[in-house]
């Protein structure tokens, strides 16, 4: 379970806000999904969170201990998906491992099977920069899913891609998401997007960087949510919403 | 493969002009490469070898020295920006000193040995060495560093997976082009106060006006320099793959 007590991040010499007195629970083996329009704080929350940004007032707690990135396996994918331009795929899949220490004899044949999965076989000796924006993200998720982390945490990981590649993506997530059930949060700014990955759906507005709404999301991981009358509702609800934090 | 024979055929060029010239000029000042060939194979081993071991160590310290100087504090420069604050101006300020108009000082300290030698290299190639490895610290962004903090990663990691080879291409092309301008030092250094080395080899034989003699001095200093060259180039070929893909 991921908690955050009454946090505050501000920025820089003038102590620009950038979020004020968010709480916020994750329960364990679910994804929560951040979304809001731009400037809201929610890429500040998740790198508060990954231990990037230092909190100026409050805490995150995970199974009830303040959160240290040495002592949990934390999965963070940033927007850019993190991976080290001079490893090659297979270097770059095992950096968590790596750096965790937890290398054994049966990572070897994970990370085959996981690369297998992922459509990466075959590349791994290139380069991230020899690599389409999809492939550099399913080697980002390889990481992520052969650490087996405690948390995960996705800065709006599917944005950059085509509307098509995001979809395959999203469903390749959800699968091996499913296999460990990791704690997620995740930031995003399409309404489709949380709809599809958040057990639960929490709206952020700007100025300062706060929450103003938690929506529990009965349609997670539907098979067809295009073709669910309740997907209509739902997203038309929280479009309203978004509009609203932006108005007021 | 193709670089090789294109590099060869540039060296059978120039020696085909330098053995054109020497055919037209018909002068002892310029002998003809065969000729040299010959006296160097002939001389190698007996003369030429010590003197170009003499060279090649001075070198090779040299170079070391500022390697394990330069590299760690070129790296704290650019990882840590208030240190930076401190050493910036005094490297910036000792940068433009010509180093060889220091030879005298040092030779006065440190008398005509090899210390005041390998100082001049040292001092050639160690400037060059921190400001690149600061400058290729300073240019990695910062989320490069995102996934190693969120990971818990220690400095040795941060070092091993980031910082090293984010440094690596520029750190060697600082040493290529450092190098170029340390054997014309070297070269002149061992003008002085020395019996063994390429430089005292190449003026002595001048002296001597010996100009065979001169000629395989000059040649081993370029082949010298050359190999240095090739395997700097074959140290970067294999450590910044990454660099040549996508």
């Amino acid at each position: 379970m991921i908690e955050v007590k009454n946090l505050s991040v501000r920025y820089g010499e003038e102590k620009f806000v950038a979020l004020t007195g968010v709480n916020l629970t994750v329960p364990t083996g679910t994804v929560c999904v951040l979304i809001g329009p731009s400037g809201c704080g929610k890429s500040s929350l998740l790198r508060a969170v990954a231990g990037l940004q230092s909190a100026a007032g409050g805490e995150v707690l995970v199974d009830g201990l303040p959160l240290k990135p040495t002592e949990k396996k934390i999965g963070f994918m940033p927007q850019n998906y993190g991976l080290l331009p001079w490893r090659t795929v297979r270097d770059n899949a095992l950096l968590g491992c790596r750096i965790k220490g937890t290398i054994d004899s049966g990572t070897e044949a994970r990370l085959a099977r996981l690369l297998a999965v992922l459509g990466l076989k075959g590349m791994e000796d290139r380069y991230p920069g020899e690599l389409s924006g999809g492939q550099q993200q399913r080697v980002s998720l390889a990481r992520i899913f052969l650490m087996e982390p405690d948390i995960l945490l996705m800065d709006e990981p599917f944005s950059a891609l085509d509307t098509i590649t995001r979809e395959d993506m999203q469903e390749v997530f959800l699968s091996l998401w499913r296999k460990q059930a990791v704690t997620t949060l995740l930031v995003t700014h399409y309404v489709e997007e949380a709809l599809y990955l958040g057990n639960k759906i929490v709206l952020m507005a700007s100025h300062p960087g706060r929450v103003t709404d938690v929506m529990e999301n009965p349609l997670f991981g539907a098979t067809d949510l295009r073709s669910d009358p309740a997907y209509f509702a739902l997203a038309g609800e929280l479009r309203r919403k978004i509009k609203e934090t932006r108005g007021a | 493969m193709k670089k090789i024979w294109s590099y060869l055929a540039g060296g059978i060029f120039f020696t085909l002009l330098w053995w054109g010239v020497s055919l037209v000029l018909s002068l002892p000042i310029v002998p003809s490469p065969w000729e040299v060939v010959a006296r160097l194979l002939q001389t190698f081993t007996e003369t030429v070898a010590i003197h170009g071991f003499y060279s090649l160590w001075r070198i090779m310290v040299g170079l070391l020295l500022a390697i394990l100087l330069g590299f760690p504090l070129g790296l704290s420069m650019g990882y840590y920006p208030s240190l930076d604050r401190y050493l910036a101006p005094l490297v910036y300020l000792t940068y433009p000193v010509p180093k060889i108009a220091l030879l005298p000082i040092f030779m006065l300290l440190g008398g005509v040995g090899e210390a005041p030698k390998i100082i001049m290299i040292f001092l050639i190639v160690v400037f060059q060495v921190i400001i690149a490895v600061r400058d290729s610290i300073r240019a990695i962004p910062a989320e490069t560093y995102y996934p190693l903090f969120s990971l818990g990663a220690s400095f040795r990691h941060l070092f091993s997976e980031v910082l090293w080879p984010a440094s690596l291409p520029k750190f060697i092309t600082a040493l290529r082009v450092a190098l170029a301008t340390a054997i014309s030092v070297l070269f002149f250094t061992e003008t002085f106060g020395t019996q063994y080395g390429m430089g005292y080899f190449i003026m002595d034989a001048w002296l001597r006006v010996n100009y065979l003699d001169m000629y395989v001095g000059i040649m081993v200093l370029s082949l010298m320099g050359l190999a240095l060259f090739s395997l700097l180039d074959a140290i970067e070929y294999r450590a910044t793959r990454w660099q040549r893909k996508g």
